[in-house]
């Protein structure tokens, strides 16, 4: 099925989360190498592309599960740059109250549902998100982010099996950074494309430029309109580049960096500007206007953090049951 | 008013009174509702009762995302061991999720599985790694020991709106009770004083509790009064009715099939020890599972498992009436 093609509307939007992320993630390492964030985190500077054209086109009850990495993804879902903020911060007022962190970003509000901190064990988890609006007759569909990392691991593969024997309309999003962790994909495994490693299963697949927003809007916009009609599951690899390292703090002396003027070809926001540009969507100078909203709203989440309480201690043990 | 059933028939009853009850209660796992003919496909549909492929990890999977989207899935992995394969979700999702979540979400799956098919099973299906489940925060563990707690903790189990671990006992499985008719709810945290008695107590937990209560038969017989305590859950742990026992009694013998450093027992050594040492007239006595492999041959099989003579032996031990041997 082929979805709506993008306009400069929603390129506007796009646009303008990709930059929160952007300034929120750039922000966050200056503050986890400051002290001010403490935790392990993991940023997806580069991948904002996927997170974007993927969750600007879902409702808040289609289920979206993500890894380690999940700034991107749940912000671009709708959770707030303040929640987020604080609870990287570890305060009371972040999305999970402090007790979640960077790896477990839940946000049921918007059907963020959860990020898992153990490669590949968010995978099976969507599986039955999917389920469940099967049963109900919903059309609402489920996606789940992962890294290539995480196709070699056998939750995945379980996975991906049930959801082709049972139909399910969940979309798999592939972001292929090409490092699992430390190690390229070339110490991991013969098969080059995640999508043929799916091939046996009958699933609709494809590979696309994840950087390049439009081409991942479309491809993901095509899997979407199939899934909430009865079609799926999908599987959708988004080929892209992590600009900073595994963590915040990785030395990366397992690869090269990329060179300033050939991130600047590859940099999903720069990349969409131009598109932007060319179709005639708006001209340059609403660009600066965009950023710089983000940049506000960011500072405005640091001091959202900063002026929030630590959660009380006994907030720990009334979280691990449920009230019966 | 109670019928007469099989411990493994009075926890399917659990089932589906349940999946009656409440049409969010689904049923999944492999090799069941593979004809249109099985009773629970008749009744249910196979939407809510599933075949699975041999998939632990999306088995239970499934199960916690179906269980965040509101359902409340029973997965049936017949063995314990089963879980290993998909320990991630067992242990690092399934309970994690409300806690991480700040309480935004809840996990209501059951994971029933047997345990302890100490009949020649051999070293991979017979193991009771019971204590395993009921170290991690968030899962409730149920190993119920009568036909009526199967039913009971089952209902509880499917009702419970946290994952729960529910361990049945294979060599349990055909042994008759009674059992109470249509609804019947057995509250986890709450143990069961099998036996009551002033000399020494007794702890065993699903199939050591027979054991236990056989030893306090014979010891009756010397004029010993055993009571004999049934934990039912061994998350949350009732570990105020066996202090208040052992209060009483002065004595504490601990009966578990598995093997001694990953046991029930050692957790409530360890608990007695610190609150209930002033109660304590002798050290507390573990009667457990060797820390080996289950053999796979009779003899050694036993060799390696509790029985009666062993729970005796150790209340002699304890109260002082035999020898103390290493």
């Amino acid at each position: 099925m082929v979805a709506e093609k993008l306009g400069g509307e929603q390129a506007r939007r796009l646009l303008a989360t990709m930059w929160r992320i952007r300034i929120f993630e750039e922000r966050v390492g200056q503050l986890t190498r400051a002290g001010e964030i403490d935790g392990l985190i993991h940023l997806s500077i580069g991948q904002e592309g996927v997170a974007v054209a993927v969750c600007a086109q879902l409702r808040d009850d289609d289920h979206v599960y993500s890894g380690h990495r999940a700034h991107g993804h749940a912000i671009a879902k709708g959770a707030g740059l303040d929640r987020v903020m604080a609870e990287l911060m570890g305060r009371d007022t972040g999305l999970c109250r402090g007790l979640g962190g960077s790896m477990h970003l839940v946000d049921v509000e918007h059907g963020f549902m959860g990020a898992t901190g153990v490669v590949g064990g968010n995978v099976p988890i969507a599986l039955g998100s999917a389920l469940a609006s099967r049963l109900r007759g919903s059309d609402a569909v489920a996606v789940v982010f992962f890294g290539d990392g995480a196709v070699q691991a056998g939750h995945f593969v379980e996975t991906v099996n049930l959801a082709a024997l049972w139909r399910l309309p969940l979309v798999f999003v592939c972001e292929n950074n090409g490092f699992a962790e430390f190690t390229p994909r070339s110490a991991h495994t013969v098969v080059e494309r995640v999508s043929d490693v799916v091939a046996p299963y009958g699933l609709e697949r494809a590979t696309v430029d994840g950087n390049d927003v439009p081409a991942v809007w479309d491809a993901f916009g095509g899997y979407l309109a199939s899934a909430r009609t009865g079609g799926g599951p999908f599987l959708l690899e988004c080929l892209t580049h992590r600009v900073r390292g595994h963590y915040e703090g990785d030395p990366g002396r397992y690869r090269e960096t990329l060179a300033e003027a050939e991130w600047r070809e590859k940099d999903p926001i720069l990349r969409l500007e131009r598109h932007s540009a060319a179709e005639g969507w708006f001209s340059d100078d609403a660009l600066p206007g965009i950023a710089a909203a983000a940049a506000d709203e960011v500072e405005a989440a640091v001091r959202f953090g900063r002026e929030s309480r630590f959660p009380p201690p006994e907030l720990v043990e009334a979280m691990v049951y449920a009230d019966g | 008013m109670a019928h007469e059933l099989p411990y493994i028939a009075a926890i399917v009853e659990a089932i589906q009174l349940e999946m009656e009850r409440d049409e969010s209660v689904l049923y999944f796992g492999q090799n069941m509702a593979t004809t249109e003919n099985e009773p629970f496909v008749d009744a249910f549909g196979k939407d809510r009762v599933r075949v699975t492929p041999i998939s632990e990890t999306a088995e239970i999977g499934i199960a916690i995302g179906a269980a965040l989207a509101g359902f409340r899935p029973v997965v049936e992995l017949y063995m314990a061991e089963f879980m290993l394969v998909a320990m991630d979700q067992v242990l690092n999702e399934a309970p994690r999720f409300r806690g991480m979540s700040g309480g935004q979400v809840r996990v209501p799956i059951v994971l029933k599985a047997g345990y302890g098919f100490t009949a020649g099973w051999a070293g991979q299906h017979t193991g009771t790694l019971n204590a395993l489940f009921m170290g991690v925060p968030g899962l409730k563990v149920a190993v119920p020991s009568t036909a009526a707690d199967a039913k009971g903790l089952m209902a509880t189990a499917i009702r419970d709106d946290n994952p729960v671990v529910y361990l049945h006992n294979y060599l349990l499985t055909l042994d008759h009770g009674e059992v109470p008719d249509g609804e019947y709810l057995v509250p986890f945290g709450e143990a069961a004083v099998r036996r009551e008695g002033s000399d020494v107590t007794i702890v065993g937990t699903g199939w050591t509790v027979d054991r236990a209560l056989g030893a306090a038969e014979r010891l009756a017989g010397e004029g010993i009064q055993a009571e004999v305590i049934d934990p039912r859950t061994i998350a949350p742990l009732d570990t105020h009715t066996i202090l208040e026992s052992v209060e009483k009694t002065g004595h504490l013998v601990l009966v578990d099939q598995a093997t001694r450093h990953a046991s029930v027992s050692t957790v409530i050594a360890g608990e007695v020890a610190e609150h209930g040492f002033g109660s304590l007239k002798a050290p507390v006595v573990q009667v457990t599972g060797l820390d080996a492999t289950i053999p796979y041959s009779e003899p050694l099989e036993a060799h390696v498992l509790p029985d009666d003579d062993k729970v005796v032996a150790a209340v002699q031990r304890v109260l002082g009436t035999a020898p103390v041997t290493a």
